[in-house]
């Protein structure tokens, strides 16, 4: 009888020997293992072999069952490392064709200049305040310090809303700039509390329109975004300090700045500043006109006249007011040539942020 | 303003480099921004410049002075001439076809030899010749010209790049020394300047010489104005009449006799071409100079021309009358164009009529003529505004309107006819009468205003000195006077009165209590009185000061309370939900026409609308404002569609809605969207996928909302007119609608360049939603207890909408029925004509603790129920 479990065990084995793939492994199961394989065979029959020889051939067979069993997780075992090797070995894609595509949307790239200005501001403690597109020509000019006819009028050319009635000398027209919203947003303010109005500290965003031809270089939409603090100690040095922080943020912590004395009815003194240029770090190229220097904002001490229009009294409050275009500022950065890609809407320019 | 250095110089010195010069005068607010190089050797290197750099170099030693003795005939060419000229080394025969030299042809040895500018043998000039944009240069060289050698030459304008003058060889000034380097003897610098209206008072060498001075700490020095006055007394000659000084607040008058009409030497009229003003003859050269020297503008009236029509008039000598224009006035202007006249032009005229339109250009029938001796020469003030009104109306833009149209202080008047009759008699003879004749019934107040140090400390954040404060106004011509003054309880006090004069400030030691008195001086016009002064004096302070030394500080000043800004926050927070749900964000222009706008309707079905129209558009197709952001996204689709098939946009801005009686429309913010084309991007691996639709918006819809925890949102069959009616949802939360969207109304398409694949639209007000938006919402604990999932299909008439099944459910599941989705809709043969199948997916969940089958099966037959007899459906089985 042990005899017999011998061969049974080297049938089974040898059986197994011959298996190749993980699929036989069930079938060998069956054969070798299952309920009517041989080495069962032999436990169904023990009743048939002697008393005496019962045990050891029951505990033989036994040894043989767990031998098989042992021997079929090490053959699993094998197969299946040898079918993962194969894979490794086989499968082989292009990872040089592309990538699925997948539909992505992205913000106008105006909106991602003003946020950027947004943050810095912010951080700095000026908070936003939006006002109105189209305006009266006392809010636009007159209150900013522009009389009727005055000579700066010239550099801002409008748009006149028909009203459909005669307005003399306040006609309706589309912002040229957003310093109007100084004056609503100042008088916002000053009517909380008139004889000691809070300080100010805001940036203006928003969009302008000017009568222009429309070139690469001029549109007769663009945004701007001003800004405005006021207090009982403001100071040009602190608009010195406040827009160079600004300049080192958006532009790159060493980058100088500059400022120029230049002319905005609503600012005296009044300044241009101008940055190192960060294309070529001052050297001179073409997009500085070989200057070393970036024309970004205007900006200046808020004039009198503008202060007492906006209810705060010049005599106890001073202030500083700035203004920049971020298209400007986009096309600086991204080398764009053409003003009116920005409001084209094609996409082939938009997809590029 | 074109301004050449050698003319400054005349008036202030100069040590600085030219382009350390012109950085200082663009920080100090005079923007250089051209610097152009006459005959002197332009900068050289890669290295960064102040200003855009201009000009062509003379070589010194081949480009030089020449004297020509003799002009004679070709031999071999009529249009030729040969001249014997000296170079100060030898004798050449130069070869010129110049026709002014064509009037000494043949005349022998010259009394006066011409003086010209030569280029001797290989030297190299413009190339006068060149067709090209771009300057082209020549170097001369030796040939034969119709048998004669040729190997240098007499220069134009042209070839030595001074001007575009090339009928003719310049002709130099008798005095020119031969031989000597031409750029030693006129070269020059000029220097473009951009002039901002503040800075008018300086449209004239002497402003930016004084800037100069006061920048550089040179002294100004003043033109002579000192005429020897041969003639009679002119009292008597002619006489003025303002009737409104508000309009002409001082007019003057000198003359000058028998002058004789010819060229302004050629210094003169070089330094008049650099600076950008025609050479004509001396006279008119000399109201030119003078303007540009001085900044007051002249005219120049033929004195016998005003004699004869007085004399026609009955009266004895003219009168000069100013006044306002009336109503149908007309006057024929020296460029002969018949100017019809506004009220509120001002006009010089006699008693015949008007002469002149004051301060912009003169009359065609006064003017000086070539047979001109007798001039009366004028200098006034006129008022800014109607100059200004008058230069745009006419579009007569002129160097004298520039002037006038941004302010001459009336004290100018005098000196510029002073320096006028002076250049006319150096340069055209003549002898200048005795004394002018000068109304000046408005005097301008010159503006005194009180400033301490303190409040250059309050403004600029710097600490001067009284020293330095008036040291640095005296430099701008400003009279300043220093008081003594003591402060009580703060409140700052005169108690000394005046304690020192200009010269005798140096005792004060207490600065912060000194008291500056600063009177203007009689130049400018841009002072203003009290604090407004006080800030022109700040800037006049810090410019000379320097912008760049005043530090850089970071504000002290209290903070403003925190305000934020909601919609703002909500509208970026939308940006970024359309975004991440792969739409791109546009800006549209927002200056559209109704044309286009209508459109979005079908053809014939447009309302009336009201739109905010411009009066002076740029084009037919920017005629108003938008009143629709829908037109505007769907524009963009359009233009589009062509580029690539799939779009996918939004939009958020403002329309603006006129409304009866309010003064400005109102502007309304808004947000747009639209798709079109396929639901993914082309590429190898997803071949065929299907077109976006309504529910494609629909989930971009109910993802953003969702992203703003809107509370009730309900989607009802909406019926906006651009949308297809069976394809078109209005949202509310609850009763408020906030917008509307669905596929584009096939009519509508048809407006557009659009192919015929689907496109889904939607607009929302913007401020209708902010105000619904919570500022918090609830989170709901995770349920620890384990959830009864289970399926249930519905059979129900196609009509029944699925939102009101899905709410039937809702309300009978009540709290433990957590979720339902909608997982599959169906229609066929299994469920029959006119029927759908929806089929949901339930979560029964209880907060506290298991649920039996018992319980879950009584809610599934609560709503089994329901669905039948309320809905008419039935289980799907």
């Amino acid at each position: 009888m042990l005899e017999k479990i011998g061969e049974i065990k080297k049938t089974a084995l040898d059986a197994l020997a011959k298996i190749e793939g993980e699929e036989g492994l069930d079938q060998w199961k069956v054969t070798h293992l299952g309920r009517s394989s041989a080495i069962m065979d032999v436990f169904k029959n023990m009743g048939s072999v002697p008393k005496e020889e019962r045990g050891n051939v029951g505990r033989t067979a036994n040894q043989v069952k767990q031998a098989l069993q042992a021997a079929l997780d090490e053959k699993k075992e094998a197969l299946h490392q040898a079918e993962i090797q194969r894979a490794l070995q086989e499968e082989k894609i292009d990872i040089t064709l592309p990538g699925y595509a997948i539909p992505r949307g992205r913000l106008h790239p105006t909106t991602q200049t003003l946020r950027e200005i947004y943050r810095v501001f912010a951080d700095m403690g000026f908070q936003i305040y939006r006002s109105r597109e189209v305006e009266t020509d006392e809010f636009n000019f007159q209150l900013l310090n522009f009389p009727p006819h005055h000579p700066a009028r010239e550099m801002q050319d409008s748009f006149y809303v028909d009203s459909g009635e005669e307005r003399g000398e306040n006609p309706i027209l589309l912002r040229t700039h957003t310093s109007p919203g100084q004056i609503r947003a100042m008088r916002e303010f000053t009517a909380e509390n008139p004889d000691n109005p809070p300080p100010v500290r805001i940036i203006l965003p928003g969009m302008c329109y000017r009568y222009e031809q429309v070139s690469a270089r001029s549109e007769t939409q663009f945004t701007q975004v001003e800004g405005l603090a006021v207090g009982h100690d403001v100071t040009f040095s602190d608009l010195k300090g406040t827009l160079s922080d600004f300049a080192r943020r958006m532009f790159g912590k060493n980058v100088d700045s500059r400022f120029r004395a230049s002319h905005f009815p609503f600012t005296e003194p009044s300044a241009e500043m101008d940055i190192e240029c960060f294309l070529c770090g001052g050297a001179g190229c073409s997009v500085c006109k070989h200057t070393g220097w970036l024309e970004i904002l205007g900006c200046g001490m808020v004039h009198p006249n503008v202060l007492s229009n906006g209810g705060y009294d010049p005599e106890r409050y001073s202030g500083f007011a700035f203004g920049m275009g971020p298209e400007r500022i986009t096309m600086l950065r991204y080398h764009i040539e053409d003003i009116r890609y920005f409001w084209a809407n094609d996409m082939r320019f938009l997809e590029q942020f | 303003m074109k301004t050449p250095l050698s003319w400054l110089k005349e008036y202030v010195d100069i040590e600085l480099p030219t382009e350390e010069l012109a950085r200082r005068m663009t920080l100090a607010g005079l923007e250089v921004e051209e610097i152009r190089y006459v005959g002197y050797p332009l900068p050289e290197g890669d290295k960064r410049r102040e200003a855009k750099i201009t000009g062509f170099a003379w070589d010194p030693d081949e480009i030089v002075v020449g004297a020509i003795h003799e002009v004679m005939p070709h031999p071999n060419a009529d249009r030729l001439v040969l001249c014997r000229l000296e170079d100060g080394e030898e004798e050449h025969t130069v070869l010129t076809g110049a026709p002014n030299l064509f009037p000494y042809k043949g005349k022998g040895e010259l009394d006066s030899p011409l003086k010209v500018a030569y280029a001797r043998e290989g030297a190299t000039v413009i190339d006068a010749y060149s067709e090209s944009e771009e300057t082209e240069y020549t170097t001369i060289q030796r040939k034969k010209i119709r048998g004669v050698d040729s190997y240098s030459m007499a220069c134009s304008e042209r070839e030595l790049g001074i001007s575009d003058e090339h009928e003719g060889i310049i002709i130099l000034d008798e005095d020119a020394p031969t031989g000597l380097p031409l750029v030693d003897y006129m070269g020059d610098v000029v220097f473009d300047i951009a002039i901002t209206p503040n800075f008018a008072r300086d449209a004239n060498i002497i402003g930016v010489a004084r800037e100069i001075a006061a920048i550089t700490g040179q002294e100004l020095r003043y033109p002579d104005l000192d005429v020897a006055q041969r003639g009679d007394p002119i009292q008597g000659k002619v006489k003025i009449e303002i009737t409104d000084p508000e309009l002409n607040p001082r007019f003057a008058f000198g003359l000058i006799e028998n002058v004789k009409i010819q060229p302004s030497p050629y210094k003169v009229r070089l330094r008049l071409k650099l600076s950008g003003v025609r050479a004509i003859n001396a006279l008119v050269d000399a109201t030119n100079y003078a303007m540009l020297e001085l900044g007051e503008p002249l005219h120049a009236f033929d004195y016998d021309i005003l004699q004869a029509r007085a004399q026609e008039a009955g009266a004895a000598a003219p009168t000069i009358i100013t006044r306002a224009a009336k109503q149908g006035e007309t006057l024929v202007t020296l460029d002969d164009e018949e100017r019809q006249l506004d009220d509120f032009t001002v006009l010089v005229t006699d008693q015949s009529g008007p002469l002149a339109l004051a301060g912009v250009m003169g009359g065609a029938a006064s003017e000086v003529h070539e047979e001109t001796t007798n001039v009366l020469l004028e200098g006034a003030a006129w008022n800014m505004i109607n100059t200004r009104r008058t230069v745009m109306s006419q579009n007569l833009p002129s160097e004298a309107a520039y002037r006038f149209s941004r302010g001459v202080h009336p004290e100018l008047a005098p000196q510029g006819v002073w320096r006028g009759l002076k250049l006319m008699h150096e340069w055209a003879g003549g002898t200048v009468s005795q004394g002018l004749v000068d109304e000046y019934p408005l005097p301008p107040e010159d503006p005194t205003v009180e400033i301490t140090p303190g409040d250059v400390r309050r403004w600029l954040g710097i600490d001067l000195n009284v020293e330095e404060i008036v040291s640095i106004l005296e430099s701008l011509a400003f009279t300043c006077r220093v008081s003594e003054r003591l402060s009580v309880n703060g409140e700052q006090s005169s108690v000394n009165g005046e304690q020192s004069s200009v010269n005798g400030h140096q005792s004060l030691t207490t600065d912060h209590y000194s008291l500056i008195t600063v009177t203007t001086p009689k130049h400018r016009l841009d002072i203003g009185a009290g604090v407004v002064g006080k800030a022109d004096l700040m800037e006049e302070i810090a410019r000379v000061y320097g912008y760049d030394r005043v530090p850089e500080t970071r504000m002290a000043d209290a903070l403003p309370p925190q305000r934020g800004n909601r919609e703002l926050d909500i509208e970026e927070k939308l940006r970024d939900m359309l975004v991440n749900l792969g739409l791109q964000e546009v800006i549209s222009h927002r200056l559209t026409s109704p044309e286009n706008e209508a459109r979005r309707f079908p053809a014939g079905e447009a309302p009336k609308e009201v739109y905010a129209p411009l009066v002076n558009p740029i084009s037919p197709e920017r005629s108003a404002l938008r009143r629709s952001l829908l037109a505007s996204v769907l524009n963009t689709v359009e233009g589009n569609y062509r580029i690539q098939d799939r779009v996918a946009i939004f939009e958020i801005g403002p329309v603006f809605l006129p409304h009866e009686g309010e003064e400005l429309p109102v502007e309304s913010p808004r947000l747009a969207m639209a798709i079109t084309g396929p639901r993914s991007l082309p590429d190898w691996g997803t071949a065929g996928t299907r077109e976006m639709d309504f529910y494609d918006l629909k989930g971009i819809v109910e993802t953003a909302l969702g992203a703003l925890h809107l509370d009730g949102i309900r989607y009802e069959r909406g019926g906006n007119p651009s949308f297809h009616p069976g394809k078109c949802a209005d949202v509310f939360v609850g009763e408020e609608k906030i917008g509307s969207f669905g596929e584009l109304h096939p009519l509508v398409r048809e407006n557009y360049d659009l192919p015929e694949t689907t496109l889904a639209a939607a607009v929302f007000d913007l401020s209708a939603l902010t105000a619904l938006v919570p500022t918090l919402f609830d989170v709901d604990s995770i349920p620890n207890q384990p959830p009864v999932l289970e399926d249930l299909a519905v059979v129900i008439d196609e009509d029944v909408p699925a939102e009101k099944v899905a709410a039937l459910i809702r309300q009978t599941g009540g709290k433990i029925l957590t979720d339902l989705r909608l997982f599959d809709v169906y229609r066929g043969d299994q469920v029959g004509e006119g029927k759908k199948s929806l089929a949901y997916s339930l979560v029964y969940q209880h907060p506290e603790r298991t649920l039996t089958d018992k319980e879950v099966a009584k809610v599934r037959k609560s709503i089994v129920y329901r669905v039948e007899r309320e809905l008419g459906g039935k289980l799907r089985e």
